[in-house]
C-alpha cells in the first residue's frame, strides 16, 4: 500500500460526492429529521419506570441506526458502481494496491459518517433536548462508530452483489437481523438462547449495550463494547480487501 | 540489450480460455515484435477483447501462457509498465477531464504536468474542465485512453479506441498512435473496421478465438492474392469454412 494512492483515492471520492449536493444534504439532515420524529411522539411520554421522556432511551438507541443504515446503503451502491462502469477493472489493473482502493474509500465515506453522526448527536442533545444519564461525548463516539460500521459493512457487501438490485437487497439481509436482536426489541439476555448467540456475534447488538450503560449513567463500562465495535469495523474493511478480484472469468 | 526473452513485447503459447462453461480460445499462440502498431482486427465476438484481458492479466486463463515484456501476463511488475483501455470509457462521469487524470495519474506516480501534455495529447484541451459525463462519447474515450497513457506505459492494449469517433478525429488519434510506436512503445489495437489495416505495422485476423492470419497486411495481400484487408479475411474465412 502506498500513502500516496490512498490520499489520491480519499480525495477523489470527496469530489465525486461533493458535486452531488442534494446527497450531501440529505446525508446530513435526514437522520435528524427522522429522530425529530421519534421526539414528537415521544417527547411528552414520561418513561413509567423512570419518569423521564420516553424520547430519551428511545432516540438514543434508535439514532445510532439511522447513520449506519444511509452509510451501508451509500457505501454499497456507490463501489458497486465502480465495479460495474469498468473503472474498478482500470484500479484493479493498476499499481494501486486492493488495500489503496478500499482504505481510501473507507476514509473519504468515515469522514461523510462521521460528520453525519456528530450533526445527528448534536442536533439530538441540543435542539432536541435529549438527555442521557451518561457523557455525551460517549454517545456521539458510539453514534460514529454505528456510521463507520454502516461504511465498512457496504464496502464488504458490495463485493458480494453483482447487481444494483443484489446491492439494495443487502441492505435488508445485513442490517435488519441486527436491528431485530440488538435489544431494542427485546432485551438480549431475555432472548431464546439460540438467537442469544447469533445476537453475540452480530455488532450492532454492542452499539446498543453502550448506549444501556450510558442510560443507566455508567460511562466508564463503554470501553469493551467500543472495542469490539471497532474491531467489526477492521474485520469488515479486511474482508472487502479480501474479496476485491484482479483477475475475472 | 535485448535480451532473448525481451524480444517479443508479447508472447503467447497455447492459450486457452473458458467463459461460461464455453471455450473461447481453443489454444492461441502468437508474438507480438517490440515497438510496433499491431493492428488486432476482426468481427465482433471473435474474442479481441478476451484476448486482450487475458494480456493484461485481468482474464482467468484455463491454459497456456502469457509473457508481457518478459514477465507473466499480469504481473506485479506490469501494472506500471502496460497501459489497458476498454471499450467502455472506465473514467469517472461525475469529475472534470482534469481530475480524472489526476486521479489515474496519481496511482501510477506520474508527475502533475504529465496530466496537462496528455490532455493536449488526445486533443482535449477544451474540454479540460469539463465533467465527463456532459462530453460525446468520443469524447470521454479519448479520456479513458488519455488515463492509460499518463505512466508512459511501454505496451498499451487499445480495445476499439477509434468506435464511433467522427473521421478527423480518428486520423488523428491514429497519428498518436504512429507517434507513440515510433518513440518505442509497442501498441495493439483492436477494430472491426479493415479500412484501418493500413495505419498498422502488422496484423492479426482473428476469428471463433484463433488466429486467421499473422503478419504485415502486405504479406497477408500477397499471400491471399488479395488487394485489401477487407478482401484478405473474407478468402481466408471462406477457406477456412472449405477445408
Amino acid at each position: 500500500m502506498t500513502a500516496r494512492a490512498t490520499r489520491a483515492t480519499t480525495r477523489r471520492v470527496l469530489r465525486q460526492l461533493a458535486r452531488d449536493h442534494r446527497t450531501i444534504a440529505m446525508l446530513l439532515v435526514l437522520p435528524a429529521l427522522l429522530l425529530t420524529l421519534l421526539w414528537w411522539m415521544f417527547g411528552d411520554t414520561p418513561d413509567p419506570a423512570t419518569g423521564q421522556p420516553l424520547f430519551d432511551p428511545l432516540g438514543a438507541r434508535l439514532m445510532g441506526l439511522f447513520p449506519m443504515l444511509i452509510m451501508f446503503v451509500i457505501t454499497s451502491v456507490t463501489t458497486l458502481r465502480e465495479r460495474t462502469s469498468g473503472t474498478m477493472e482500470r484500479l484493479m489493473a493498476s499499481p494501486a494496491s486492493k488495500g489503496d482502493v478500499v482504505v481510501g474509500y473507507a476514509l473519504a465515506f468515515g469522514l461523510v459518517a462521521s460528520l453525519q453522526a456528530l450533526v445527528l448527536v448534536g442536533y439530538s442533545v441540543f435542539v432536541l433536548g435529549l438527555d442521557i444519564n451518561g457523557a455525551t461525548w460517549a454517545l456521539a463516539l458510539i453514534i460514529v462508530l454505528d456510521a463507520l460500521l454502516g461504511t465498512a459493512l457496504g464496502l464488504a457487501a458490495s463485493s458480494l452483489a453483482r447487481t444494483e438490485f443484489q446491492a439494495v437487497q443487502m441492505m435488508p439481509a445485513v442490517i435488519l437481523p441486527q436491528l431485530l436482536l440488538s435489544g431494542l426489541f427485546m432485551p438480549r439476555s431475555e432472548l431464546p438462547q439460540v438467537l442469544g448467540w447469533v445476537s453475540d456475534v452480530l455488532p450492532m447488538s454492542y452499539a446498543i449495550d453502550g448506549i444501556n450503560h450510558l442510560l443507566a449513567g455508567d460511562t466508564s463500562s463503554i470501553w469493551p463494547q467500543v472495542a469490539i465495535l471497532a474491531g467489526f469495523i477492521v474485520a469488515s474493511l479486511i474482508l472487502g480487501v479480501s474479496t476485491l478480484r484482479r483477475q475475472t472469468a | 540489450m535485448a535480451t532473448g526473452g525481451q524480444r517479443y513485447a508479447v508472447a503467447i503459447t497455447d492459450l486457452v480460455v473458458k467463459r461460461g462453461g464455453k471455450t473461447v480460445i481453443p489454444g492461441l499462440s502468437l508474438q507480438i515484435p517490440q515497438s510496433e502498431l499491431v493492428g488486432l482486427l476482426g468481427p465482433s465476438g471473435s474474442g479481441k477483447s478476451t484476448l486482450m484481458r487475458s494480456i493484461v492479466g485481468s482474464q482467468i486463463i484455463a491454459g497456456g501462457t502469457v509473457t508481457v515484456l518478459g514477465s507473466p501476463g499480469g504481473a506485479r511488475e506490469l501494472r506500471t509498465r502496460v497501459g489497458y483501455v476498454t471499450q467502455a470509457p472506465s473514467v469517472y462521469p461525475d469529475l472534470t477531464v482534469r481530475e480524472n487524470l489526476e486521479y489515474f495519474g496519481a496511482l501510477v506516480g506520474a508527475p502533475k504536468k504529465a496530466v496537462t501534455a496528455t490532455i493536449a495529447t488526445v486533443s482535449l484541451g477544451e474540454q479540460a474542465e469539463q465533467l465527463v459525463g456532459t462530453l460525446s462519447g468520443g469524447q470521454a474515450s479519448r479520456v479513458s485512453l488519455a488515463a492509460a497513457l499518463l505512466g508512459g506505459p511501454d505496451l498499451l492494449v487499445l480495445d476499439e479506441p477509434t468506435v464511433g469517433l467522427d473521421p478527423v478525429l480518428r486520423n488523428e488519434l491514429w497519428a498518436v498512435f504512429r507517434d507513440l510506436a515510433d518513440q518505442g512503445v509497442t501498441l495493439l489495437v483492436s477494430s472491426h473496421v479493415m479500412d484501418e489495416a493500413t495505419r498498422c505495422d502488422r496484423l492479426l485476423f482473428m476469428r471463433d478465438g484463433h488466429v486467421l492470419a499473422d503478419g504485415t497486411l502486405k504479406e497477408i495481400t500477397s499471400q491471399t492474392q488479395t488487394h485489401t484487408a477487407e478482401e484478405a479475411f473474407l478468402k481466408l474465412a471462406a477457406q477456412e469454412g472449405t477445408s
